[in-house]
């Protein structure tokens, strides 16, 4: 409970300067609005109003301010309006009992969930094997690392519609796998990673002390390196999913995909609302949210029954 | 129960050597030209004897107890443990090794620990869980089994490694170094115990040390060595009673030792850098 004031007290730092930039973001907006609705503004024409800096524009025009606060499409919308637009496309509409709409964020958010998680096992197992191969073979240590690490200087933007196509071309329907492969490419790294570490970190005289007891490579991978590596493990799975997630949604991004909530933030900027895109941003980032806390609290269960301290 | 179950076996042994060196070397090949660790060194080991092994840091002693682990592998010489190769010797279970840290793993409790070697071995369950209470009982941690390591102090943890050395019937007990990084008086408390549990068991015992009063204490023979090449310099048996009280280190019989261990040190020109 200590922890809660500077956390409150940030976040409302956060929100302040939030609601302090939508004055200055929407004055252009608010002024059009104004103008509009016949009230006069400084200067009257749009065009000159588009030479001017908007701080300017908010001396010349104080009273209309306020208006910006308030826009249906505003630049920048207020953290009430994202709030209520967010309720809107979810609790209202499970309320009403339609929560899987194709206008829901909860059913976006499930279509981008299936293909994180299938994202996220896939990089898992693959980070793994891959850890496990580095730190037993010589030969994949020094042919692999190297790979890895290019793998992650490659723009996913430019490599999704890639995946997508390929894969559609080998005759795999829909875009759950194409997507869970472009998010297990980006999940799998930070756990190759951290277990190669975790799997290293046992030292020599571990190790000897096993080889005196004529342990085999398996004993000691089973009784040794892999519990020792438990807390890289968590450590990466928690960068891993949120990794996963970002994956998925930029697959959902540039690919012509209409559900999930990568698509959602597209379509809003393509038709112009920006409360759809900064919903769709703010229920990707709960997802990842309550993800990355699942994986905490899984952790901490695991740590403690293994009598660490978490 | 174990005294009298080991009794016949310690009799039968007492002539044959069970650890015997003859002409060892090692040289370790490194970017800097060779290092000369072990060079002619010819000793040999009785059943039941407590030996230490002590010398300035670089003077094998450490590398001398890994070759009988075979953990090393010398590049010159014989020598053998129990008359078999010490490669066999560690696939015949002969030796537990004790490190300088006690090594416990932390996701595991002392008990769990102890069970280690067991596990890797194959004993039963209850074999298992027969063995971890009386090795328990022999270091005085029988309340303790339930614990993570962590829970324990220093002294306790490197008792609790001792046991795990003890588990399975190895009748050597190679100790490197094990009390080094405890304080003094937690450290004397040990080196009693010690001194018990090697009386309760019968075990033979290769210890190495930095220091000269705990060498003298403990050992039955201190071989004394030194570096560059690491090299034996004296070998001491000592005429203490096999029983010794801590005061023992205030008889003139224990100073004339260390004594003859100082003069050793100092023939070998162990401390000219």
């Amino acid at each position: 409970m200590r922890s809660l004031f500077p956390i409150l007290a940030v976040l409302a730092a956060l929100v302040a300067f939030w609601y302090a930039a939508v004055a200055p973001m929407n004055i252009r907006g608010a002024l059009d609005v104004a103008e509009r609705s016949g009230t006069e503004v400084v200067p009257a024409e749009s065009r000159a109003r588009f030479e001017q800096s908007i701080w300017r524009l908010m001396v010349n025009n104080p009273e209309h301010i306020a208006l910006g606060y308030s826009l249906d499409r505003p630049r920048l919308p207020t953290p009430v309006q994202v709030g209520s637009e967010l309720w809107k496309t979810t609790g209202e509409m499970a309320l009403n009992g339609r929560p899987m709409s194709k206008r829901s964020l909860i059913y976006h958010g499930w279509i981008t969930l299936q293909s994180t998680l299938w994202g996220f096992a896939l990089g898992t197992v693959l980070g793994m094997a891959g850890a496990i191969a580095i730190v037993y073979s010589r030969v994949v240590n020094m042919s692999l690392m190297p790979w890895a690490i290019i793998s992650q200087t490659v723009p996913i933007v430019a490599l999704a519609p890639m995946i997508i196509v390929l894969s559609s071309q080998v005759g795999i329907e829909g875009r759950t796998v194409p997507k869970a492969i472009i998010s297990a490419y980006l999940c799998y790294f930070p756990v190759l990673v951290g277990m190669v570490k975790g799997l290293r970190s046992p030292g020599a005289a571990q190790l000897d002390l096993l080889k005196t007891y004529s342990a085999s490579g398996l004993q000691a991978f089973l009784k040794l390196r892999l519990p020792a590596s438990m807390p890289y493990l968590f450590t990466s799975l928690k960068i891993g999913i949120a990794a996963a997630l970002v994956g998925t949604i930029v697959g959902e991004l540039p690919t012509g995909a209409i559900s999930g909530l990568g698509a959602r933030i597209l379509i809003g900027d393509q038709f112009g609302t920006p409360l759809a895109i900064w919903a769709a941003l703010f229920a990707a980032a709960i997802l990842a949210g309550v993800l990355v806390t699942l994986l905490d609290l899984m952790q901490r269960i695991t740590l403690r029954r293994m009598g660490m301290q978490a | 129960m174990l005294d009298t179950a080991e009794a016949p076996v310690v009799n039968r042994g007492a002539t044959t050597p069970v650890i015997s060196a003859k002409s060892l070397d090692l040289t370790f090949q490194t970017n800097d030209g060779p290092v000369h660790a072990l060079s002619g060194i010819d000793l040999d080991i009785g059943k039941g004897e407590f030996v230490s092994f002590i010398g300035p840091s670089g003077c094998g002693k450490t590398t001398f107890l890994r070759c009988i682990a075979a953990l090393e592998a010398p590049t010159g010489g014989t020598l053998t443990v129990n008359g078999m190769t010490p490669d066999e010797a560690r696939r015949a279970r002969a030796y537990g090794y004790v490190f300088q840290a006690a090594g416990l793993y932390p996701w595991r409790t002392i008990e769990k620990n102890i069970a280690l070697p067991l596990e890797i071995m194959g004993y039963s369950r209850a074999e298992q869980d027969a063995r971890i209470a009386r090795v328990l009982d022999l270091v005085e941690l029988s309340n303790f089994g339930k614990k993570y390591p962590w829970q324990l102090s220093g002294g306790m943890q490197q008792r609790a490694s001792i046991a795990r050395a003890l588990a399975f019937d190895a009748d050597i007990l190679l100790m490197d170094e094990p009390f080094g990084a405890l304080d003094e008086i937690v450290r004397d408390h040990l080196n009693e115990q010690l001194l018990e549990l090697w009386a309760r068991t019968e075990k033979t015992i290769g210890f190495v040390t930095h220091s000269i009063p705990e060498a003298v204490y403990l050992s039955t023979k201190i071989v004394v060595m030194s570096p560059r090449p690491g090299r034996i310099t004296d070998i001491i048996e000592s005429p203490l009673p096999k029983k010794r009280p801590l005061d023992i280190r205030d008889t003139p019989e224990f100073l004339q030792i260390a004594h003859r261990v100082r003069e050793g040190l100092r023939a070998g020109h162990a401390y000219d850098d």
